[in-house]
């Protein structure tokens, strides 16, 4: 579906059906460099299951054109922009790593907008390593190399693929690769900047789920249990799985975010 | 700057690991033969998802199968594609590729340098499905861009030509093929990914036939087709099979379903639902055997076709060796430049004397088996001109580099002393 938000066109992917405002809305945020098509298995699921989804493309995303935001923050205000767009009052935030923080911020600036917020592969701060922002804008292969080698289990490669046939390592780097050369730096540069303050967590009254994989090498699981902690009633999920839960582990997520979202 | 990234596996633990984990069920460390139709759903709510793709796993076997899964995503990460589905034969791959791009008014642009079930598929077959195929001398860059027309989806060749063991500059009409937005289809079945990778060549698509070098023992009948995931079908506007609704499945748009693998969706719902060209898992499981190997065997094959190449090209009843090593062959740099390790465990060869000539050499051969088949352990030997490529014209033989004289060698595994004492002995019996 194509929308216009800050002025810009842009698009979200609506599970296969026809978006239909009058029941509970999804929205989907991806990660760095990434497009909609990560949320691919759940938000399929999800828009035939009594939801209506959007998983959307970041602007200077996938299809979404229009430049790549410098801060978390004024991602969270594109996420205020896209709902007003569509004419949802309120909707359900579920993202994954730096979506995980736009969907955060976007609950911590417009609480009453967002109903439920789930974050996956998440850690809140975030911090991103010189070596790897360094060959983000350096060299961006050699930082897609690792952002897709860090975003799912240590030599995820030898073991069987949830998704028959697929080559996940290579193929979150194929889509990395279709990024604008400056998304992934941006991205990274953006996560490792934002500081949510500790005081405003505490008081987030959106019921919110963390879900964190087990052999997560990009944001750490101990730290997605730790950000769990800190949200007053959040529940937490443990997946067998890396940072990419979403192919790694699609089943497995799609129930822990089902039993949560409905 | 020196950082390279993290470290992936090298190509010889991918080539015995790469897409199985222990069996979950039983534990097995070696890939189990799920011989099965049919999966049980767990429910009606999955079977539902199942069957809409709202979630991954197994249906019915003619769609995917666990342990024909272990061998395309073996062969996914062996050549950095973003996935890869299994298929009966090569010729199976081939057809399931040109299918899921286009149909009825469709054209396609190839080498004419081609392993003959290709050129039959292409020159005699899809024509009558609509699809027309020029084909264009695989060393001439001009004569491919000269040939694409607007209703060109598709640029096609083999990596090394078979049999004339022409070197494709992969790279090179790459080029042509991202100027006109078209997609580059290579076939890699003689190099196979131990040698080199079409897609790091500028290939949007790779097939093999899998009897050949990936199994090695020549005793099954398979094939595969690679995605890179390179293509960006949308913005090329040209693959509407990719980028528009498809009543046959729920109205999806391949394309907005998965950004980079529109295309492996598309060929796995439609192309392998309806033409069902499918592999056995009894088929990867000995497909999978031999690729455990493929990279200690490539080694050998290259080693002891250096050693052939250079006795045949210093005998008197040879009249020329057609094989990249040669410093003669217009090839020579190029397949340096593609393959340093080594370009071809097939060769070629013109015999003084002809058609006859040819005759009596493979009669007279002993260990070299005569046969139609390449890529095996046994060295094996044929006479393209009245087998492989006997239904092509004169002008289409000396297009495809053959002549009544070729002789085509697969060489094998075996000590190479012994391979030379036979073409010892045919060599001396060719020229009674």
């Amino acid at each position: 579906m194509n929308f216009i938000a800050q002025g810009y066109p842009a698009y979200a992917y609506t599970g296969g059906k026809p978006f239909d405002a009058s029941l509970p809305t999804i929205v989907f945020i991806h990660g760095a460099a990434f497009d909609h098509s990560v949320w691919q298995w759940q938000s399929r699921y999800l828009a035939h299951h009594g939801f209506s989804v959007l998983a959307v493309d970041l602007p200077g995303h996938g299809r979404s054109p229009g430049a790549v935001r410098e801060s978390i923050g004024d991602y969270a205000e594109w996420i205020a922009a896209m709902l007003d767009a569509v004419g949802l009052p309120q909707a359900a935030l579920v993202g994954h790593s730096m979506g995980s923080l736009i969907a955060l911020e976007t609950a911590l600036r417009h609480g009453p907008r967002v109903t439920k917020l789930a974050l996956v592969g998440t850690a809140a701060p975030m911090p991103v390593g010189d070596a790897f922002i360094a060959a983000a804008r350096e060299e961006p292969p050699v930082g897609q190399q690792m952002e897709a080698v860090w975003g799912h289990a240590r030599l995820s490669q030898l073991a069987t693929s949830a998704v028959p046939g697929a080559a996940l390592v290579s193929a979150s780097r194929r889509l990395n690769a279709r990024s604008k050369p400056s998304a992934l730096h941006a991205a990274l540069v953006a996560c490792n900047a934002y500081r949510p303050a500790a005081e405003a967590i505490a008081k987030l009254s959106v019921p919110t789920l963390v879900v964190a994989g087990k052999r997560d090498q990009m944001t750490q699981f101990k730290a997605g249990k730790s950000l769990a902690d800190s949200v007053p009633g959040a529940k937490f999920a443990a997946l067998d799985a890396g940072h990419s839960m979403m192919s790694e582990a699609p089943r497995d997520l799609l129930a822990a975010l089902r039993d949560f979202l409905r | 700057m020196a950082n390279s990234g993290p470290k992936t596996p090298h190509p010889d633990t991918l080539a015995v690991h790469a897409g199985q984990s222990p069996d979950p069920a039983t534990g097995s460390r070696a890939v189990p033969i799920y011989q099965t139709a049919s999966f049980v759903f767990p429910d009606t709510d999955t079977a539902a998802a199942l069957f809409n793709m709202e979630t991954p796993g197994h249906v019915y076997s003619r769609l995917s199968n666990p342990t024909v899964a272990v061998f395309e995503e073996r062969m996914a990460h062996l050549e950095d594609g973003v996935g890869a589905i299994a298929t009966a034969s090569g010729q199976a791959a081939l057809h399931l590729a040109i299918v899921t791009l286009m149909g009825s008014g469709g054209h396609i642009v190839a080498s004419s340098s081609l392993y003959g079930g290709s050129h039959n598929l292409l020159q005699y077959t899809l024509p009558r499905f609509g699809i027309e195929t020029s084909f264009v001398p695989a060393r001439d860059p001009q004569a491919w861009a000269r040939a694409v027309r607007p209703e060109t989806r598709l640029l096609f060749g083999e990596s090394v030509g078979n049999p004339s063991v022409d070197v494709l500059d992969v790279p090179a009409v790459s080029a042509i093929a991202q100027e006109h937005r078209i997609a580059l289809l290579i076939d890699a079945t003689v190099t196979t990914p131990a040698l080199g990778r079409p897609f790091d060549q500028g290939a949007h698509l790779v097939i093999h036939s899998a009897t050949k070098f990936l199994s090695g023992h020549g005793v099954v009948i398979g094939g595969v087709l690679v995605d890179g995931g390179r293509m960006d079908w949308v913005a090329s506007g040209k693959f509407p099979t990719l980028t528009q609704p498809y009543e046959g499945f729920h109205g999806m748009n391949f394309a907005e379903e998965s950004t980079t693998s529109a295309f492996l969706l598309r060929a796995r719902r439609e192309g392998l639902r309806d033409f069902g060209a499918c592999m056995a898992p009894m088929t990867a499981f000995q497909v999978l055997q031999g690729i455990e190997t493929l990279p200690l065997r490539m080694a050998r094959h290259i080693a002891n076709t250096r050693r052939v190449v250079e006795y045949l090209s210093m005998q008197k009843e040879v009249e020329r060796v057609h094989h990249p090593d040669e410093r003669t062959h217009p090839d020579h740099e190029l397949a340096a430049r593609l393959y340093p390790k080594g370009c071809s465990a097939i060769l070629s060869f013109e015999i003084k004397g002809g058609r006859e000539a040819g005759r009596r050499f493979i009669e007279a051969l002993t260990l070299f088996s005569h046969l139609a088949n390449i890529g095996d352990a046994k060295s094996l030997v044929i006479h393209p001109a009245t087998t492989t490529h006997f239904r092509m014209d004169d002008d289409a033989l000396k297009a495809a580099g053959i002549t009544a004289g070729t002789i085509r060698l697969s060489i094998g595994l075996e000590h190479p002393d012994d391979l030379l004492e036979d073409l010892a002995r045919g060599l001396k019996a060719s020229q009674r």
